[in-house]
């Protein structure tokens, strides 16, 4: 008996991926690249004092959300939580509302009032940017009730973390969306830590968190969120399952963050060795290795690599100059965005006081 | 011509137009659908509707409210029962933090056109648990409105001008007020809505201003024709009828008729209704009081089980009529 392990399954020949172009599979690495150089301004901006309160940085997951978005049809939808900064830019919303938001200013895609955890932008079906640990899952369960209510054929991908798995409302989405049979795909995107409870620490569970699925009777699947292409080859079938099935499905995509919970992370680097993180880095990273394969594959140039390298940093470079130019709100602005009644000056917004300020 | 019609009949003939008029209305809850609603509000709405319509939720009080939110953000008009509104408290993440500010957080991009209801009241022999009465709770939060019928005819307006209004509203009912009955407009005399924001006389009087919402306007009602009988003290009574938008005008207009007010509210006295109302008073209307303002509220502490002894820790005509008699 031998006991070498299986050979990897090569998810780049999934017929999902097979019919990706060249120009595509570079459009993939492309992003990831962008969201990364994005995320790299912005910390530096964030210790420099531009923006206020956290910064969670998806930088070392970026294959999840580029993967999965890149799914997209005319009507699926996309919820997340407070680690919303890589979704965002796969839903095609620009570096510069992005890092307004972040710097608190008027041009930001919630006109600063969100910040760096409230992302949205509902013309690209996405729907925040969530700060509440699994506050989201019954949203996303909710857009995905909408468009079957509604009638329309289209999914909602619901990202958490592995640490939004032990909350009540996680738990009740899924059974609703067992029981209700609610197209929507809820993808843990599992870095291995709570803030700084490791995933053992922190969870009872059988074999995967996905597996916990089986008790609500919905289907589940692993990823690993290095590849690419095997997050979108097998986000694909639970996309398909949800629209044209009605069914959900539980991913759990498997990814890892380099830096803390969130930048405020005093222990970052101490609930983890530094052997775990450069591992990571040096065998698993998402854009490292498409890099590698496209390379390989004769798709890209490491010239060719490098430029967009280059032109991903100026173009982060160029939004932290949007973002600082760009003018903050005013105390007006605070008291607008609270009601819709109210902003839109109805008949019904003028009868009784709706604001108790002198 | 009017008709007389319990407040439940009335609640559900208002569910039952919205229904009809939006096809986006849905109605979601434990209990409302098969079961014919816990306390029949909706009864033979699923016989008429269908589930599609009308459908029973899990005891799932935050998955199926933040599964309303999620929907009315896609243009689906979600009205979700909470069987008590006591319940809130298991979803009160989705219920303030998703509902209130999910407009504000995306700068204007998302609104929220659900409606919550369900009966918020003590008096009923549950205990402390069910019995919590939480609108000034939720008017605390800017982004919610709230509002509480006391009768028919306004639980009916004021229930479609919620399922019409664009952003979240909290309708609180009383399981003490379903079976009574009041005139609520024919609807082959058009469309009866109430809006928010607009409070109502529902006794003119001259001597001191009795200011309620909910069932304690009933209380009130009653307080006013003992003191009418017993001691010649003319009342007028004011119902709020919505929280938040809040009638300030009207509240201000019988302050400075009355010039002495009483504030009558189930809530408990710190941060209540009342305690809302009188800061407006004294703020607005100072001058007008020729007499402290004084309220009637529920006894400070979570609601007492004994049936005994209950209705003493509510407003009731007793502790009203003794207020007012100590201002005058």
């Amino acid at each position: 008996m031998s006991s070498v392990p299986p050979p990897a399954l090569d998810f780049g020949t999934s017929a999902i991926n097979q019919a990706l172009t060249t120009a595509q599979k570079i459009g993939l690495y492309t992003l990831m690249v962008r969201i990364r150089r994005f995320e790299q301004a912005a910390l530096k901006y964030y210790n420099a004092g531009k923006m206020g309160g956290f910064l969670h940085l998806y930088i070392g997951q970026e294959a999840v959300a580029v993967g999965t978005i890149s799914l997209a049809g005319p009507d699926d939808h996309f919820i997340t939580a407070y680690r919303d900064h890589g979704h965002a830019l796969s839903v095609g919303m620009g570096m510069n509302e992005c890092m307004a938001e972040m710097f608190g200013k008027q041009t930001g895609c919630s006109k600063g009032k969100g910040g760096s955890m409230h992302f949205f932008a509902p013309d690209k079906n996405f729907w925040g940017g969530h700060g509440i640990v699994a506050g989201q899952t019954p949203l996303g369960l909710g857009l995905a009730f909408g468009l079957k209510y509604l009638g329309r054929e289209g999914c909602c991908l619901c990202y958490l973390g592995d640490g939004a798995v032990n909350q009540g409302t996680f738990h009740e989405s899924l059974n609703l969306s067992g029981l209700f049979e609610i197209p929507v795909v809820f993808v843990i995107e599992n870095n291995g830590y709570s803030m700084g409870t490791s995933q053992e620490r922190s969870s009872a569970y059988t074999g995967c968190l996905a597996q916990r699925a089986e008790a609500y009777g919905i289907d589940w699947d692993v990823i690993d969120g290095s590849d690419v292409y095997e997050v979108r080859a097998k986000t694909h079938i639970a996309m398909e399952r949800a629209r044209k099935q009605h069914k959900p499905t539980l991913l759990e995509i498997d990814t890892y963050r380099y830096y803390g919970h969130s930048v405020a992370d005093a222990n970052a680097k101490k609930y983890r060795t530094p052997e775990e993180i450069e591992n990571y880095k040096q065998n698993h990273d998402p854009i490292t290795l498409l890099r590698r394969r496209l390379i390989t594959e004769g798709l890209l140039t490491e010239a060719t690599a490098d430029a967009i390298q280059a032109a991903a940093a100026e173009e982060a470079a160029a939004s932290v100059k949007f973002a600082d130019e760009s003018p903050a709100p005013t105390i007006a602005d605070i008291g607008t965005d609270v009601y819709w009644e109210t902003d839109h000056a109805t008949p019904a917004s003028r009868i009784g006081r709706h604001f108790f300020n002198d | 011509m009017s008709r007389t019609l319990t407040y439940r009949a009335a609640l559900r003939e208002g569910l039952d137009e919205e229904l009809a008029r939006d096809p986006n209305v849905v109605i979601m809850g434990e209990e409302v659908a098969q079961y014919n609603g816990a306390y029949k509000v909706t009864e033979g709405m699923w016989k008429k509707w269908g589930s599609k319509r009308i459908f029973d939720t899990p005891i799932s009080e935050a998955g199926f409210i933040g599964m309303g939110i999620g929907a009315s953000m896609l243009g689906v008009r979600p009205v979700m029962e909470l069987m008590f509104w006591s319940f809130h408290s298991v979803a009160f993440d989705q219920l303030v933090n998703n509902a209130a500010c999910v407009r504000y957080m995306s700068g204007g991009l998302c609104h929220c056109p659900i409606v919550v209801r369900g009966p918020a009241n003590g008096g009923t022999g549950v205990g402390a648990t069910h019995s919590h009465i939480p609108e000034a709770l939720f008017a605390a939060f800017p982004g919610l409105k709230v509002c509480a019928p006391a009768t028919p005819a306004d639980a009916k307006g004021l229930i479609k001008a919620a399922i019409r209004d664009n952003d979240p509203v909290y309708v609180m009912e009383n399981t003490l007020l379903y079976g009574n009955t009041g005139e609520v407009p024919d609807p082959a005399d058009g469309d009866h809505l109430v809006p928010l924001g607009m409070a109502d006389i529902k006794r003119p009087g001259s001597d001191v201003s009795l200011i309620a919402h909910g069932r304690s306007v009933i209380q009130c009602l009653a307080a006013a024709e003992i003191l009418q009988a017993e001691h010649g003290i003319n009342c007028e009574v004011l119902d709020l009828r919505s929280i938040r938008p809040l009638d300030q005008d009207a509240i201000l207009n019988t302050v400075r008729k009355t010039h002495r007010v009483v504030l009558v509210d189930e809530s408990k006295p710190f941060g209540g209704v009342s305690a809302m109302v009188g800061m407006l008073i004294q703020e607005h209307a100072f001058d007008s009081l020729d007499a402290p303002i004084k309220r009637v509220c529920s006894l400070d502490a979570p609601a007492i089980y004994s049936p005994h002894i209950e209705h003493e820790q509510l407003p009731n005509p007793k502790r009203i009529v003794a207020k007012v008699l100590s201002l005058v």
